[in-house]
């Protein structure tokens, strides 16, 4: 199985053809054939999960958390209500993907949600997208009416005892909602704001019913993954790091895109797909996560293979899969203020450490790159970093701390040269567009 | 109808209500704003009132959630509003810039909106379509890869159509 075949082939697979969103579309190409196999060839929820567990798909909304085993966490038995959710909230900076494959896959989606809301018994589900995403709000909406049309959802799915009903319900334009107990509040109509865990939401989340919840991207693996098997899927990529992975390539690159490849493939043949550099660019940092994740030198990341393993080697984090390159036109210092300014608009402000420590942050790196930073700031930048890390409700404030302290570590010349010569080591203000 | 909301935003907001639990009402809370919001252009505090109303809530979970999320706009808006992204990808992709030209443009800093009421300028936080830099979200569309001459030609139409 070459590197060639799967660029594009799981959950991207039919993002090149015309009304791919379509419900006859996806059927002729095989959609809905897992939920065939699933509900009439009778396979078990155990069955579904062991096969979930034996792809080792891991988790494509940041956190990583293999997805078997969460499902393996709900209860079973229980009678009452549970809940399955989709997190389609995206939004960390770079992070562009379940965009496409709610625009170009609804139905991958929807069948993957199906699917799981079998193996767990889960009678209701909604999917949580964010207000700004009109286009696939419609999309998804159009396709859930399809769906229900064609008998694949509602009372007796294609005539089983088995019945699943998939709303969609809307953000409201807050980040913090993407962080899963902040969507549940957010759902029941509340200020999106995290809940403290334990208890996690297998055993008290919507409504306080056991609810499970999966990123865009992991439920559209679900249907190849019963069709082919959990062991053909794991086998697309590593041990421990299964199957394909949508990266957001952005920022500095000449075909900014998503691309969908095996984990494990070299990060210098995922720069290569996007287009390499700009003429003339060399590369200084790349974002491997989103922008929650730790920066790594350019150099080293050319060494690195996009996978969990790898990356986490390299001392940042896989994340969403969201790669931001940056080149050498550009200031750090600047970048990472501009990154700050992000955690600061969305802390939820509930924990005082992330409410004012990225107020601070920002505040901090905002003086320095405008000149009046102190050599003590650098310090300063550390230490308010290192008192908010690990002393929050969520890890939103961990993820605004990472850049800061990333970039202080691998570019120090850079913020040095801001406090002592009050200007750029980096020509001035190279950021600008090249056509 | 009602003396705020049209028959068919009464009914969206029905619609809306029937996918939660009858217990739970206030999950149709956002919605319900929204509703109003495209009914009425924004939020007046009545309004909002009026909404936690129709749907049985009390009326202080009604502004909890209008005031949390930045989609609801308390205050009259302009007609059309620029929502430039400014997060990191954007920024790497020129959006100061584009900022830059669209305030040079239309005689107004960000976050104010133009003497005939016709745009906004808003810089906004990562849009979810990076790949796209430099964007902005207007009304309900998305628009990608802007350029200075791709502005100027948005907002010489959108003049036109207002004319008209
Ligand atoms: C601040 C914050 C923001 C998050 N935003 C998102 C998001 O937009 N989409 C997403 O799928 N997960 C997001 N997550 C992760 C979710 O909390 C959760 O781990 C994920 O939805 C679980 O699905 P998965 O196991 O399929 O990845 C966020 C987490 C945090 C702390
Ligand atoms: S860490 Fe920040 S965003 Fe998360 S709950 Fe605390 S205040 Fe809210
Ligand atoms: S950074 Fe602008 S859309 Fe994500």
């Amino acid at each position: 199985m070459t590197t060639e075949t799967y660029v594009n082939g799981v959950t991207l697979r039919n993002r090149g053809l015309p009304d791919s969103h379509r419900l006859q579309v996806y059927q002729d190409t095989g959609g809905y054939q897992a939920l065939r196999k699933v509900l009439l060839e009778g396979m078990t929820p155990e069955q579904i999960i062991n096969e979930m567990k034996t792809s080792a798909l891991r988790g494509r909304g940041g956190a990583g958390f293999p997805t078997g085993l969460k499902w393996s966490f709900m209860p079973k038995g229980v009678t009452g209500r549970k809940y399955l959710l989709c997190n389609a909230d995206e939004g960390e900076p770079g992070t562009c993907k379940d965009r496409d494959i709610m625009r170009y896959e609804p139905h991958r989606l929807i069948e993957g949600m199906i699917i799981g809301a079998y193996a767990m018994g889960a009678r209701a589900g909604y999917i949580f997208i964010r207000g700004e995403f009109i286009e696939p709000i419609r999309i998804v909406e159009a396709a859930l009416a399809e769906a229900y049309a064609a008998g694949l959802l509602g009372e007796k799915i294609l005539g089983t005892d088995f019945s699943f009903d998939l709303y969609v319900h809307r953000g409201a334009g807050a980040y913090i909602c993407g962080e899963e107990t902040a969507l549940m509040e957010a759902l029941e109509g509340k200020k999106g704001q995290p809940r403290f865990k334990p208890p996690f939401p297998a055993s008290y989340g919507l409504y306080g019913q056991p609810t499970t919840i999966n990123n865009v991207e992991t439920f559209a693996s679900v249907p190849d993954i019963i069709t082919r098997g959990g062991q053909w899927f794991l086998d697309l990529g590593k041990p421990n790091n299964g199957g394909t992975k949508i990266f957001s390539v952005t920022g500095h690159v000449r075909r900014p895109g998503n691309f969908e490849v095996p984990m494990g493939t070299p990060f210098a043949e995922l720069l290569e797909m996007a287009g390499g550099l700009r003429p003339g660019r060399k590369l200084k940092a790349v974002i491997p996560g989103g922008t929650s994740t730790a920066m790594v030198a350019g150099a080293q990341m050319m060494e690195v293979t996009m996978d969990y393993d790898s990356i986490s080697k390299a001392g940042s984090a896989l994340g969403a899969g969201s790669v931001i390159i940056i080149d050498d036109s550009v200031c750090i210092v600047k970048v990472v203020e501009r990154i700050a300014r992000f955690y600061m608009h969305e802390s939820c402000g509930q924990c005082t450490p992330c409410r004012e420590g990225m107020g601070w942050l920002w505040r901090v790196m905002h003086r320095i790159e405008n000149g009046q930073g102190r050599e003590s700031d650098l310090e300063l930048l550390q230490n308010v970093g290192s008192r908010i890390e690990g002393r929050t409700i969520c890890a939103l404030a961990d993820g605004g701390v990472a850049p800061v302290t990333s970039s202080l570590r691998l570019f120090p010349d850079e913020y040095l040269h801001h406090v002592r010569h009050k200007t750029c080591l980096v020509g001035a203000d190279a950021a600008r567009r090249v056509a | 109808m009602s003396e705020w909301l049209s028959q068919s935003s009464l009914d969206a907001i029905a619609a809306e209500r029937s996918k939660y639990p009858p217990e739970q009402a206030r999950s149709a809370l956002l919605a319900a704003l929204r509703i109003a919001q495209e009914e009425h252009g924004y939020l007046p505090e009545p309004l909002i009132e009026h909404v936690a109303a129709i749907l049985g809530v009390p009326a202080i979970q009604a502004f909890e959630v209008a005031t949390f999320y930045t989609m609801y706009d308390l205050q009259p808006v302009g007609r059309h509003q620029f929502c430039v992204c400014g997060s990191v990808s954007c920024f790497l992709n020129g959006s100061d810039e584009i900022l830059a030209h669209l305030q040079e443009r239309l005689g107004i800093g960000i976050g104010e909106t133009t003497a005939d009421g016709l745009f906004t300028i808003k810089e906004v936080e990562c849009l979810g379509a990076c790949k796209d830099a430099p964007m902005m979200q207007l009304g309900d569309r998305y628009i990608e890869d802007l350029t200075p001459q791709k502005l100027d030609d948005l907002i010489a139409q959108l003049r036109k159509e207002a004319e008209q």
